[in-house]
């Protein structure tokens, strides 16, 4: 049986290997940058059927970054929004027969880990200046900083490793059992698969959303609204 | 088939087993306490469920650091090279 760690090499561009998981993942930029760039070419003030639709995942992402940030949703809308659509296509990318999704792939998480990490740090330092999110590490003493830099590691690892895990082993065990029974008895692992694969892209936006509020909300100054600091 | 490959499978397998004992138990609490807590107040549920997801999400990933351990130890074991 083929490790989960490695990854399939399609072709080569020069002396950079290109693998399955990058061709899936241009993939499903391709189709996730055609399809937006199609629903809101022509928004009108009384929507059609696409628009209302397309409306209503927006307001839901809008409703959920409210409720968990207790903020105004807008500069975090693009980037909660994308990352959630992301990684749900990916997850479902399964149900097209032959595509692994990318997100088993321990790079793709990785990646995906590290604009989260790079995002806190960017809406930290843009919410408070960057004397101002340093601060944040000397919070509540100054002796907390060396717990609270290896938090922010160890947070961003346990983000890469739970999306990982997550996937991986769902298209690990369908392997397993398809090799073992065959036809049609892998159906309802397949089911709990899709079921995990949407759980996991929610958590994953839920968390980023977490750490991003708690990266602004002890940036800022005076906050009226604590907003609840979850460690993993 | 030598000592160190047989020793890497007994433990992985050891390794996800015990590994699992302690999430199941843990989210049992949890959803048994969500649950409760659902019942007592309706009007909060969508709240409690959201804690709930990312709490679970916490406990579950310890169960997968032990997944992760096992299959480093089967698949990329660094003293079977």
């Amino acid at each position: 049986m083929m490790s989960p760690l490695a990854s399939t090499v399609l072709f080569h561009v020069g002396p950079v290997p290109i693998t399955e998981a990058v061709v899936a993942t241009w993939a499903i930029m391709a189709v996730l940058v055609a399809g937006s760039a199609l629903v809101s070419r022509g928004l009108k003030l009384v929507p059609s059927k696409a628009q209302t639709t397309f409306e209503l995942i927006v307001d839901t992402v809008d409703g959920q970054i409210r409720d968990t940030m207790q903020l105004a949703p807008a500069p975090y809308r693009a980037f909660i929004g994308t990352l959630f659509t992301f990684i749900f296509v990916a997850n479902w990318s399964s149900l097209i027969p032959g595509v692994k999704p990318p997100t088993a792939q321990i790079e793709t998480d990785a990646a995906l880990a590290l604009v989260v990490f790079a995002a806190i740090i960017w809406f930290g330092i843009r919410a408070g200046g960057v004397g101002g999110y340093l601060k944040t590490f000397a919070t509540p003493s100054l002796v907390m900083i060396p717990l609270n830099v290896i938090e922010t590691i160890t947070r961003t690892f346990s983000m890469l490793v739970r999306l990982f895990g997550n996937v991986m082993s769902g298209v690990f065990v369908i392997g397993i059992v398809l090799s073992l029974a065959g036809l049609l008895v892998p159906i309802p692992l397949m089911a709990l698969d899709l079921l995990t694969g949407a759980v996991q892209a929610y958590i994953f936006a839920i968390l980023a959303m977490v750490f991003i509020a708690g990266a602004v909300g002890d940036a800022k100054p005076a906050r009226a609204l604590p907003t609840p600091r979850i460690t993993p | 088939m030598n000592w160190l490959a047989f020793c890497s499978i007994i433990s992985a397998a050891l390794a996800v087993s015990f590994g699992a004992i302690g999430p199941a138990l843990a989210e049992g609490r949890a959803v048994a306490a969500a649950m409760d807590a659902i019942a007592r107040q309706p009007e909060s549920a969508s709240t409690i469920s959201r804690t709930l997801f990312v709490g679970l999400a916490m406990i579950e990933t310890m169960a997968i650091y032990c997944l992760v351990i096992a299959l480093l130890l089967l698949f990329a074991n660094p003293l079977l090279k």
